[in-house]
């Protein structure tokens, strides 16, 4: 059974058929990544994967369960975890904060033992310590561990948003464009970041605009236009998928000619 | 480690200012001074977690300090409740009330939630000066005497009144302070820190905001209200200003004065301006223009309040 099942998915803006009838599935360990022009609705797919947009037709399911337009918090506690494409950091808690706050769920805070700070209290915010500064580590930000979140590149905010939805211990892992705006030698390290989140089993939705980064990834690529998916398959087909190459660059696929997306 | 070593160090730091400010008090007035900021200073230290931690806005909170002021005044006569049971009931009842009104406010964001929570102000203190029969109407209705001095005289604890309310109140707002900071650096502290940066990123990683937020408004509200009953405890007297919109804006000006985000910065927030008008009296018919214009100068050369402009230039702008 798929980890994700997303079924003839669609909204509507104002009349505008955003995203219109998409459908795939995501395995464990598989990275799937969507790609498409701008404006193709990838992040409003995202958005209504991760409960942030109700859907007006279609359905999610998560391993079997059926949870469309589910609240992000219900989500998460299911192990859907996702990066925002404009980051959503919490810009002034100190970077450990930010992934110990990724902890939450597991944390099972009470309000009065906070309060009082019972020896219970302590104990998980103690783990919460430990297991945060190891995320901090994967991702090569534990020498900031202590500074304001704020204070951070926009390459080091990218992997901080990721190990903060790591800190979730997500079965998905929604990673909206983690290499944009980011500088050769960072790319390359969310390259090996989400390689290896995969390896350890957890199945990856990726949306990228650095080709290079998706074809050499992903194990499986859909391609979205206008709100609909118009070709999927791996990365050497959906590369010199016809249809693909007019999408992208808005010519006849005879006179484009071969791997424009190589 | 290096959090909770300055979180007691706040504490200390408190704890020995409440201990020695009474070697050099000329008279019985200064105590009585001293227990005004204590008593706002609790009032506010529930509007950190509220404004600072979550950063949700309420213009209403004196409501819940007339709440439990009424409760330590009316409750006695009607119900022949003990004061201090009293106290707990107000309480009870403003936590009740926070959590029935804030359900469908806190729903409402920025701009929306203020008038919200401003319109709640406006109503208890309109129904205690309205329901004159019961509450006494605008003049003010008698408080009974808590009656813990007389007790700690029987064994040997000679206080003045002033003295004994500077020390209860003291103890209270450091309770409240100890509470404050157990909660900015637990698991709920920084779940109400993370939906005040980003709602959408905290909802993501799993934090139920909706409970989240209403825990800190009903938190903030069992503050407001513990220091609306030790008002009138102490005053023995209550009128409805004590919940009116004058005394919910002067909390949330303290609050933003000592620097919303900071537990210690309630204090000084409301230290300030509970003795600036003492000391600027002095200045007669300028009074209020100079103190206007302190405000404004704190706002413009600290924006993040008092309390963390002056430790950031401590600390040498790091």
């Amino acid at each position: 059974m798929p980890l994700l099942r997303v079924e003839g998915l669609g909204i509507d803006f104002g009349g505008l058929r955003a995203v219109d009838n998409v459908g795939f599935q995501v395995e464990p360990g598989e990275i799937v990544s969507v790609i498409g022009p701008n404006g193709a609705g990838k992040t409003t797919l995202f958005n209504m994967i991760s409960g942030a947009y109700q859907p007006a037709r279609g359905a999610v399911s998560l391993d079997g369960e059926i949870v469309t337009g589910m609240v992000p918090h219900l989500l998460a506690r299911r192990g859907l975890s996702r990066t925002f494409q404009n980051l959503q950091i919490f810009q002034k808690m100190t970077v450990l904060e930010n992934v110990m706050v990724g902890c939450h769920l597991q944390e099972r805070a009470s309000l009065l033992a906070d309060l009082f700070s019972t020896p219970a209290s302590r104990k998980r915010s103690a783990e919460t310590r430990a297991a945060a500064l190891k995320l901090l580590e994967r991702v090569g930000l534990d020498c900031a561990a202590d500074k304001e979140a704020s204070s951070l590149s926009y390459g080091a905010l990218k992997r901080l948003e990721i190990a903060r939805a790591l800190a979730l211990e997500p079965r998905i892992l929604l990673l909206d464009e983690p290499a944009a705006g980011c500088n050769a030698v960072e790319t390359e390290e969310i390259d090996h970041l989400v390689a290896d989140v995969a390896k350890s089993g957890v199945a990856i939705l990726l949306v990228e605009h650095d080709m290079k980064l998706v074809m050499r990834i992903s194990n499986h690529i859909v391609v979205l236009d206008r709100g609909e998916k118009i070709a999927e398959g791996r990365p050497g087909e959906v590369s010199r998928d016809p249809k693909v190459i007019e999408a992208y660059l808005g010519v006849q696929p005879k006179e484009a000619g071969g791997h424009a997306l190589g | 480690m290096r959090l909770s070593s300055s979180k007691h160090l706040t504490l200390l730091v408190l704890a020995a200012i409440i201990l020695i400010a009474p070697f050099g008090f000329p008279s019985n007035f200064y105590y009585r001074i001293g227990s005004l900021i204590f008593v706002n200073g609790l009032a506010v230290t529930g509007l950190v977690i509220l404004i600072g931690f979550a950063g949700q806005i309420s213009l209403g909170h004196a409501g819940f300090a007339g709440i439990g002021a009424y409760a330590c005044a009316l409750a006695p006569q009607y119900l022949g409740l003990h004061p201090a049971l009293a106290m707990l009931l107000g309480t009870a009842l403003s936590a009740a009330i926070a959590w029935l009104i804030g359900r469908p406010i806190l729903r409402l964001q920025g701009y929306y939630l203020a008038v919200a929570t401003l319109g709640f102000g406006i109503l208890v203190s309109m129904v205690l000066a309205n329901e004159a029969p019961i509450t006494g109407g605008p003049d003010g209705h008698e408080v009974p005497e808590l009656g813990l001095r007389k007790l700690l005289e029987t064994i040997g604890l000679d206080l003045s009144n002033a003295q004994f309310w500077y020390a209860f109140t003291g103890l209270f707002l450091l309770a409240g302070t100890w509470l404050a900071l157990n909660l900015h650096d637990s698991p709920s502290g920084r779940a109400l820190r993370a939906l005040h940066d980003s709602e959408i990123a905290a909802r993501t990683v799993g934090v139920d905001v909706t409970r989240y937020k209403l825990s800190a408004f009903v938190l903030s509200a069992v503050y407001a209200s513990l220091s609306g009953s030790l008002l009138a405890l102490m005053n023995k007297f209550i009128t409805p200003d004590a919940a009116g919109f004058l005394h919910s804006i002067e909390l949330v000006t303290m609050t933003v004065l000592g620097g919303a985000g900071s537990v210690p910065g309630a204090v000084a927030g409301a230290a300030l301006l509970t003795m600036l008008p003492q000391v600027l009296t002095v200045l007669q018919d300028y009074e209020h223009m100079i103190l206007g214009l302190i405000m404004m100068l704190v706002m413009i050369f600290m924006p993040s309040g008092l309390v963390p402009s002056l430790s950031r230039l401590l600390r040498g702008r790091t």
